[in-house]
């Protein structure tokens, strides 16, 4: 199988298509990861040291605590959200690398 | 308590039908392993989720809800958020890259033989320890609410121990993916309309409902007191208690994207960009149960209360006497029954995943150094794994008892997943240098770091004698995993992975020479 001969891997490994979709793909996942982590351990930190303005009540009832809780599971199908919407365009572009390695004689998506 | 028993008949007969399906479709090691990789990506979806929510889930958070307010739900919000590690960083390379269990990713560009012995034995150890955790929790609430029909511990625990292990022998990876999905409908579908009646006790007011729950009266050490159940502060207190909850939270996120459990379902699709769409699915269904917990805990705590919990068999209670309270003996009885049927599902998860490892990992790659043996004896090795598995787990928990305490062994599962798994995972993806001695220093440091802290902590030695002050390890034991993989590799000067790393990089980011679906 030439897929297995190492230059072929290195080869496409090297071109700006699979170059740019590693930066496309690091230019979502990175900040995303970064702003998850931020917002979900905000929780316990706010909720551990700062509890009496975390009990603050601000609608009713419902104080800062329960609102910022039930907002992280809204963050967490958002960021899901836009995920799968910019995911639409990384699979375009390694569709694109697919195409150049069945375009030299490969055996493609195998 | 003969309705609990009837439904419970029920849902094992249309189990037992699908391992006889699944028996007749299954052929060669693909279909053994990987249900032939042709589940779809809302079924692996619902599957993802009923191997994730176990009966600590469902009975554990009802529970510590309505025992402790708030602290209680904060809990629940970890559980989905982990999600997003394993959409955005593990799902789709692991899909492409690998084959059957989590330890291919790993082998993959390191030399396999050491790599693949401590995954496998990590693996082997997170499946064990969540395993034992399951069926003890399953004996006991048997004991508790069959007492009368005459079915004991002992009975209940062989019984759930003998039905994984025909589901995963006979009927391997895809009656065990067709079990979690029908314990998934059961579960969303019992905890819906519990929820649906606990707003309708208080005539469809939400306002109404979180008034309740802002004055719950209980008795404290013989004392009548009223709390505002939405105040923080009920379970994690002073010194620890913040630090605890960043630490759980730290278990929870790194943890999931490093469960084998979890991770081999990814290997039970097409390909990765099905992977992707089943995470998007998990995540949608067990988000919507983990909102509901807020029904199910806040429920029982104002209309069932603590008092009475505590009286009638205790905190793992809340959600079957809740529903007991609401719709009576038969809502009682199915609602006992969806809990059977989660811990049933999740150990028949758990044992495919620790059979597997054992046989692809241990048998044919370590202990036959990855010469082809033909796909039958791996799949003859996992069912010879996973009968064992099922012997030892029913002997353990029988002799461990009702009793145990159990509850630390999921924290250990997911310390050890986190700080073992996930660094070994993660650096192998994304760092070119990262190395065979890397990863088994991961492997062995993050695994022997989390047990050495439980072991220190006051989930094993009681909260005076505790050495470690904090029930989660996790924010000790990762730095540990992901230091140790960083030294070992620059210490060992070992470059020879770096020369797979463009081929991983380009077969995990296009999905080229993935593995394929097979035939019908």
């Amino acid at each position: 199988m030439s897929l297995h001969r190492p230059p072929e891997w290195e080869r496409l490994a090297a071109t700006p298509q699979f170059r740019h979709l590693l930066v496309a793909k690091a230019g979502f996942v990175v900040p995303a990861t970064l702003f998850f982590c931020v917002y979900y351990f905000a929780l316990p930190v706010l909720v551990g040291y700062f509890p009496e303005f975390m009990s603050r009540k601000v609608w009713g009832p419902l104080n800062i605590a329960y609102l910022f809780a039930l907002s992280q599971f809204l963050m967490a199908w958002v960021i899901a959200f836009l995920y799968t919407r910019a995911a639409r365009r990384f699979d375009e572009m390694a569709d694109e690398v697919v195409r150049m390695h069945d375009d030299v004689g490969g055996e493609g998506r195998q | 308590m003969t309705v609990s028993l009837f439904i419970f008949l029920a849902f094992v007969t249309l189990t037992l039908m699908i391992t006889a399906w699944a028996a007749k479709k299954s052929s060669g090691a693909a279909s053994f392993f990987a249900a032939g990789r042709r589940i779809t990506g809302w079924q692996n979806g619902l599957a993802v989720a009923g191997d994730y929510m176990s009966a600590a889930s469902f009975l554990g958070i009802a529970g510590l809800i309505a025992f402790n307010g708030y602290d209680g739900f904060m809990y629940s919000v970890g559980w989905l958020v982990a999600y997003l590690t394993v959409l955005l960083i593990v799902a789709e390379p692991l899909r492409n890259a690998g084959k059957y269990t989590m330890a291919d990713i790993l082998a993959y560009r390191l030399s396999p033989r050491p790599v693949r012995a401590m995954a496998s034995l990590a693996t082997l150890t997170v499946s064990t320890f969540y395993m034992i955790a399951q069926m003890v929790g399953a004996g006991a609430l048997v004991s508790l609410l069959l007492k009368d029909s005459g079915i004991g511990y002992t009975t209940a625990v062989s019984g759930v121990g003998l039905l994984m292990i025909v589901y995963v022998v006979f009927g391997g990876m895809l009656a065990t993916t067709w079990v979690q999905i029908v314990k998934a409908v059961l579960l969303m579908g019992g905890t819906l309309l519990l929820s649906i009646l606990v707003i309708g006790h208080f005539d469809f007011s939400v306002s109404a409902f979180f008034d309740a729950v802002a004055h719950v009266k209980y008795t404290l050490n013989g004392v009548p007191v009223e709390q505002d159940f939405l105040t923080p502060g009920l379970k994690y207190k002073p010194p620890y208690g913040a630090l605890d909850l960043i630490s759980l939270g730290m278990a929870l996120i790194f943890g999931t994207a490093g469960l084998p459990h979890i991770l081999i379902r990814f290997y039970t699709v097409p390909d990765a960009r099905t992977a992707r769409v089943s995470v998007v699915w998990a995540m949608a269904i067990i988000g919507a149960f983990y909102v509901m917990t807020t029904f199910l805990g806040f429920g029982a705590a104002t209309i069932v209360g603590r008092d009475f919990i505590a009286k009638n068999g205790g905190i793992n209670m809340s959600a079957p006497l809740l529903a007991q309270a609401l719709g009576g003996e038969i809502f009682f009885a199915f609602i006992s029954a969806v809990a059977f049927a989660t811990i049933l599902a999740v150990v028949a998860g758990l044992t495919i995943s620790a059979s597997s490892s054992f046989s692809h990992d241990f048998w044919s790659n370590v202990v036959h150094h990855g010469t082809d043996r033909g796909p039958y004896e791996e799949v003859k090795v996992a069912r010879l794994t996973a009968f064992v598995v099922g012997v030892v787990a029913i002997i353990l928990a029988i002799v461990l008892g009702p009793g145990a305490n159990v509850a630390f062994l999921v924290g250990l599962a997911f310390a050890v997943a986190a700080s073992a798994n996930l660094p070994a995972i993660v650096l192998s993806i994304f760092w070119k240098r990262f190395n065979t001695a890397g990863a088994v220093a991961a492997l062995g440091a993050g695994l022997a770091s989390s047990i050495v802290l439980i072991l220190l902590g006051p989930s094993v030695r009681g909260p005076a004698n505790a050495i470690f002050p904090l029930e989660n390890p996790g924010i000790l034991s990762i730095p540990i995993g992901f230091a140790a993989a960083v030294v070992a590799t620059l210490v060992s000067g070992d470059r020879s992975s770096e020369e797979k790393f463009a081929e991983l990089q380009v077969r995990g980011n296009t999905g080229l020479g993935a593995e394929k679906p097979t035939a019908h």
